[in-house]
Order: C-alpha cells, then sequence, then structure tokens
C-alpha cells in the first residue's frame, strides 16, 4: 500500500521535473548566447535617424509614454483582463532606463521577450510580433532609444492578480503560446508583399487588436488579423480580411495609403484606438512603407464572413425620429455624409458589421479623427451619453443598420448598457 | 409622350430632392466644433442652469490650457479626454482662438438659494479674501468685474452653480490640475467646504454686464505663482 503511494508519489515527481524542464527549455530554445562584442561601435546619425523612423512603425511611444508624460519615460498602463501592466522607461537613464543596457540585451527582449537580468517579460509588450523584427533594425531601434534624454522616472510595478504576477504563470504560457520568429522572406511574394507583412505583423504589431484572444490572452494563431474585442477598452478592432468588415481587398492603394496616412480616406475614416494608432505611428511612415502595408493587407486570405441578416427599420420608428432630430444634419437624411467632413451611415460596414460595440462608443463618446498633416483640421462629433438613454442608442442605431439598404441585425439597450458602463 | 414627360420631370424632382437633402458642410471651424456645442451649447455660449460651462468669450489661453490639461490628463473628464486626444497642440490652439473670439450675451444668473450669512462670506471672499486661511480675494486675479485677465485668466461669472462647486471641490481634492505651480490647488485647499458653496452661490448669481470681456492686463502683480499664466512671479 504505502509502496504503491511512493511508486506513484515518485512518478508525480518525475513527471513534474521532466514539464519544469520542458517548460523552462521552451522559454529558452533558440537563444545564443549573447554577444557583447559587437554592442561597442558608436551609432551613426543615420541609423539614429532609422531608428527613430522604426520606432514609429512599432508605435513604441504609444506605451511607453504616459499621457502628458516624459516623452518614452513610460509608466502608460496597457489593461488586461488580468490586471495592468505598466510600460517601463526606456530613456538611457541608468537607473530607471536602459542605460546599462547592450545592444544584444535589447535585441534579446524583442526577439526572445526576456529582460536585462533574464526575467520573462509580460506579452502586453508584443514581443509575440517583435520576434521578427532584424538584428539591424532592432539596433537601430536601440540606437535612437539611447540618443534620447535620460529621465529619472521611476517604472511603476504591474498590478497584476495572482497566479498572472507569477514568472512561473509566464513561463507556462510562454511554453504554450510563444514562439521566436526569425524574420523570413516569401520568396514565392513581391518585397513589396514582404515588407508589408514585416511592417504589419512585426513592428506594426497590427494583431495586438485586429485579433481575437482566448481565456489566457493568446491570439489564436499567431499571425490572426481576424478582428477581435479589445479587452477591457472593448472597442471592436475589425477583421482586416473580411469583406464585411475592416477587409480592403477591394480598395484601390491609395485609399488606404489615405487612410493611415491621413485619418480620413474615400472609403472611411479612423476612430477609436485606430486614431492613436495613425496619429503616433502611421502617419510618419513613407509612402512607399504604406504601400507595402496596403498590398499586403489586400492580398489577405479573404474570410468567408456571413452575418445575421436584419430586416428594413420603420421609417416613422423611435430611431427614424432621434436620426433626424439628431444626425441628419450632418450625416444628412438618407445617410449619405458628407465627403471629407462626415462620413456616409448607408453601405457603411462600420455600421453593417456583426459587432455594435465601436457605434455604441461612437454614438456615446462622439469623437475627432485624428488631426494628421494630410488632415489638420478634423470635424468633430458631439458625444450623446448625457442625452441619450440606453433605449435610446439602441433604437437610433437599429434604425442605421436597418435603413437606406443596410440590413444589419437591431441592437438592444442591453448591448448598448455593456458598452456604456465599458471603461 | 406625356408619360415621358413625367417621368423626366419626376427624375428631375427626385434628383432636386436629393440635392436639397444633401447636408450643408462649411468649410469653418463653427462648423469643425460641433462636436463641443451639444454640451457647451449653442456657439459655446452654455445657459447657467446646466452644469457645462461657457466657453465663448474666455481668454484664449486659458482655453488653450483647459483643452490641453483635459488632453494630457491633468483634468479628468471621460467625454472630454477622449475627445481631444487624437488632436494637436496646433489645432487646439486654433479651437482655443474660435471660442476666445466669440462675443455673444450672456444668460440671466441663477438665484441664490442659499442664506443672507452664506452670501456674506462668499462676497467676502471674493472681494476682500481671508487673510487667516491665506486665501488672496478672487478680484485679485481675475480681475475687479471678475471677467478673467487675457490671456490667461479666466471669468468667474457667467457659469453654473454645479460648475463651479465642482471644479473648486476638484482642486481642493486633488482630481484637477493646472500647470504647475498650481496656484488655484493651494487656494481651493484652504478653503472649507463650507466656502466653496458660499463662493459658488455668490459668483452664480452675478449679472454679467452687456458686452462684459475680459480685463487686458492684471490689477497688480498676482498674489501667489501660478503655472500657465504669463508674467506670474515665480
Amino acid at each position: 500500500m504505502t509502496r504503491s503511494l511512493l511508486r506513484f508519489a515518485a512518478v508525480v515527481l518525475v513527471v513534474g521535473a521532466l514539464l519544469v524542464a520542458l517548460i523552462a527549455w521552451l522559454n529558452v530554445r533558440g537563444e545564443e548566447p549573447l554577444d557583447t562584442a559587437a554592442s561597442t561601435a558608436p551609432a551613426s546619425p543615420e541609423q539614429i535617424e532609422r531608428g527613430a523612423y522604426l520606432a514609429r512603425a512599432g508605435n513604441c511611444l504609444g506605451c511607453h509614454t504616459e499621457r502628458g508624460g516624459a516623452v518614452y519615460a513610460g509608466g502608460r498602463g496597457v489593461p488586461t483582463p488580468f490586471g495592468t501592466v505598466f510600460a517601463p522607461n526606456l530613456t538611457p537613464d541608468a537607473t530607471h532606463g536602459l542605460g546599462q543596457w547592450t545592444a544584444a540585451e535589447f535585441w534579446r527582449a524583442l526577439h526572445h521577450g526576456r529582460a536585462r537580468d533574464g526575467r520573462l517579460l509580460y506579452p502586453a509588450f508584443p514581443y509575440p510580433n517583435y520576434t521578427r523584427v532584424t538584428r539591424a533594425d532592432s539596433d537601430a531601434i536601440f540606437a535612437y532609444l539611447r540618443s534620447l534624454p535620460a529621465v529619472a522616472q521611476a517604472n511603476r510595478p504591474h498590478e497584476l492578480q495572482f497566479p498572472f504576477n507569477q514568472q512561473a504563470a509566464l513561463a507556462v504560457w510562454r511554453a504554450l503560446y510563444f514562439r521566436p520568429a526569425a524574420p523570413e522572406a516569401d520568396a514565392t511574394r513581391s518585397a513589396e508583399w514582404n515588407r508589408g507583412a514585416y511592417l504589419v505583423d512585426g513592428l506594426g504589431h497590427c494583431n495586438a487588436c485586429h485579433a481575437s484572444r482566448n481565456a489566457l490572452g493568446a491570439t489564436a494563431t499567431p499571425l490572426d488579423l481576424a478582428g477581435g474585442l479589445i479587452p477591457v477598452q472593448n472597442w471592436y478592432a475589425p477583421s482586416l480580411a473580411s469583406p464585411l468588415e475592416a477587409g480592403v481587398a477591394d480598395w484601390a492603394d491609395a485609399d488606404v495609403v489615405a487612410l493611415l496616412k491621413t485619418g480620413v480616406s474615400a472609403r472611411g475614416a479612423v476612430m477609436g484606438p485606430m486614431s492613436e494608432v495613425v496619429s503616433g505611428s502611421t502617419q510618419h511612415l513613407s509612402d512607399p512603407d504604406l504601400r507595402a502595408m496596403a498590398a499586403y493587407l489586400k492580398a489577405l486570405p479573404p474570410s468567408d464572413a456571413t452575418r445575421a441578416p436584419g430586416s428594413p427599420a420603420p421609417a416613422d420608428g423611435p430611431g427614424a425620429k432621434l436620426y433626424d432630430k439628431h444626425c441628419a444634419q450632418c450625416h444628412g437624411d438618407q445617410g449619405e455624409g458628407a465627403p471629407g467632413a462626415y462620413p456616409a451611415l448607408a453601405g457603411s460596414r462600420a455600421v453593417t458589421m456583426t459587432s455594435a460595440a465601436n457605434l455604441v462608443h461612437v454614438v456615446l463618446e462622439g469623437g475627432f479623427p485624428p488631426a494628421t498633416a494630410g488632415n489638420p483640421r478634423p470635424y468633430g462629433m458631439p458625444p450623446f451619453a448625457t442625452v441619450l438613454s440606453n433605449e435610446d442608442v439602441a433604437a437610433l442605431l437599429t434604425h442605421l443598420r436597418g435603413s437606406w439598404g443596410n440590413r444589419a441585425a437591431p441592437v438592444s439597450a442591453v448591448d448598448v448598457g455593456r458598452f456604456r458602463n465599458a471603461k | 409622350m406625356n408619360a415621358t414627360l413625367c417621368r423626366i420631370a419626376l427624375v428631375l424632382l427626385t434628383l432636386a430632392g436629393a440635392a436639397q437633402a444633401a447636408p450643408k458642410v462649411e468649410d469653418t471651424m463653427a462648423q469643425r466644433m460641433q462636436a463641443c456645442t451639444g454640451c457647451h451649447g449653442p456657439q459655446g455660449r452654455a445657459a447657467s442652469d446646466g452644469y457645462y460651462p461657457r466657453i465663448a468669450g474666455k481668454p484664449a489661453g486659458y482655453l488653450y490650457n483647459q483643452l490641453l490639461s483635459f488632453r494630457d490628463g491633468r483634468r479628468q473628464y471621460g467625454l472630454m479626454n477622449n475627445l481631444l486626444a487624437p488632436l494637436t497642440d496646433d489645432y487646439l490652439q486654433e479651437i482655443a482662438a474660435h471660442f476666445a473670439q466669440l462675443e455673444l450675451p450672456y444668460p440671466p444668473p441663477q438665484p441664490a438659494t442659499a442664506g443672507v450669512d452664506v452670501l456674506t462670506r462668499g462676497e467676502t471672499l471674493v472681494l476682500k479674501g481671508d487673510a487667516a486661511l491665506r486665501v488672496p480675494a478672487c478680484i485679485a486675479c481675475h480681475g475687479a468685474a471678475l471677467m478673467g485677465v487675457a490671456p490667461s485668466v479666466p471669468a468667474l461669472i457667467g457659469m453654473p452653480r454645479d460648475y463651479l462647486n465642482a471644479q473648486l471641490g476638484a482642486w481642493r481634492a486633488g482630481s484637477r490640475h493646472a500647470m504647475a505651480p498650481d496656484c488655484m490647488a493651494q487656494v481651493a485647499q484652504r478653503l472649507a467646504p463650507s466656502d466653496i458653496s458660499a463662493l459658488s452661490q455668490w459668483l452664480a448669481a452675478q449679472t454679467v454686464p452687456a458686452s462684459a470681456k475680459p480685463a487686458t492686463t492684471l490689477p497688480a502683480p498676482l498674489p501667489l505663482p501660478c503655472g500657465g499664466v504669463p508674467g506670474s512671479p515665480r
């Protein structure tokens, strides 16, 4: 009796030890010893400038600068279902920033997701994407960050719930979902497509938002762009592959470039969290790079999107009355919009896509498209949070989704409440 | 023949109808700023009975500093923080200048609901301050007419009582900030909640004279250093 119990315990121990060893091995696979010799060469102005451009492409500033805070000094929280992860200081400060880091250690952080002291990093830092960044680009970004003024701002500890605040939990997550990747070119595709893939899937980390996540916060496949609800913020980042959402397969290249460069285009405008991406990142990219992103996005295999059919909205219901009172003045009696100022609602995928999350946000919170060099004085929409009840918003959105040829499913007051209370 | 004519007429009518229905969009700041006037009232001249403050005719520098503070998180109000997040310094400056140059009549004041003692306390604080609390008179910074001082000190009259209460309360509690040194935070923290209520009661009950505008110069050097105000002592 005791002997079989002992044997069982021994088996459990051995299996456990093997599992721990496997997880540990999976966490450092593909890592070469840190090469410190190469990091002594001083950076050239060209390399620093290149690094500044690449940091824009990665929108590093977006997380590593607090609202109104010192540039790159960290402190902004990334809300996740497991708690808040605070982006650290990337200035050359010796105590709190990258002052003591080498280029090799920086590359290991991007490529393998490990800190200078070897700690595993949380994937709120999108190293599952940055792992595809080349060593040369990593070195350029590092050289740029080292050229910034040092800011002695202490890093804020993450606020994560147990067990997600444990390195062991992170090791298990990484063993399951993270694999370092080499920046590989697809020889069957054009150089432009490959450049686009590098920017969209690598530095741009588009799928950090444009993909759904499982219960452990991992994307379905590493480079999925099939759309998803952004955790905690509850804006829906639409599918970039679906013709019913934000797929651009039938767009002219120039429209994709205009959207990313100015925030507005003949086919639609950006709003919500994407405004921040255009402001901080894509408006600064070169036209060839934006065309490359367009080429890659246009070539994504279209997903077989289906949507629940809706029925026409009554022309004299409560939604129609609210529309006439609050919306028609700018968006037009027939939802036709006004080019360059107010988006059309008739035939708009932003109106008809299955998730109504963004519609609720826009009606309640209003907003401006980003002010960019190409669209410096955008037209704005007022917030209606203080004017319209959940029932009003539901009636209004149901009207938009069932009028002027739109045939999308109605929106309920419960749906509106779900997104109204989200923050 | 007749049928064809009818059809042509119908098509023409439909076209005319469609042309009429198209929204008229002017290439003006007023058109662009419809996002603001939903809450701040037509042209930014909010009535005194609501919560949202009037923005029309406030000094441009003050409005610009507030827009920056909302965008960068020194002032907290979710709708304003979100709305301004994607806008640039240049555009915020243009927005401030747009609302500052509007000259529009003010609404009638809000009748006070407090007793004489409270209103007397409010009036004393506004006109004389309270040396024991080290609180300067409001008029020392906001101008003898309380209409503010261009470019950065705002008017204190012509605003809803609830808004005044909320702002002084937020400064006292540390949830509203101005650029450092934050003189209003220091003043508000020296006031008791009953003082704040007395101030709001008295200020909201004042009539704004017709064609009142911000003063152009400070009555005297500021009694304490204030960030964002040109010429402030350091």
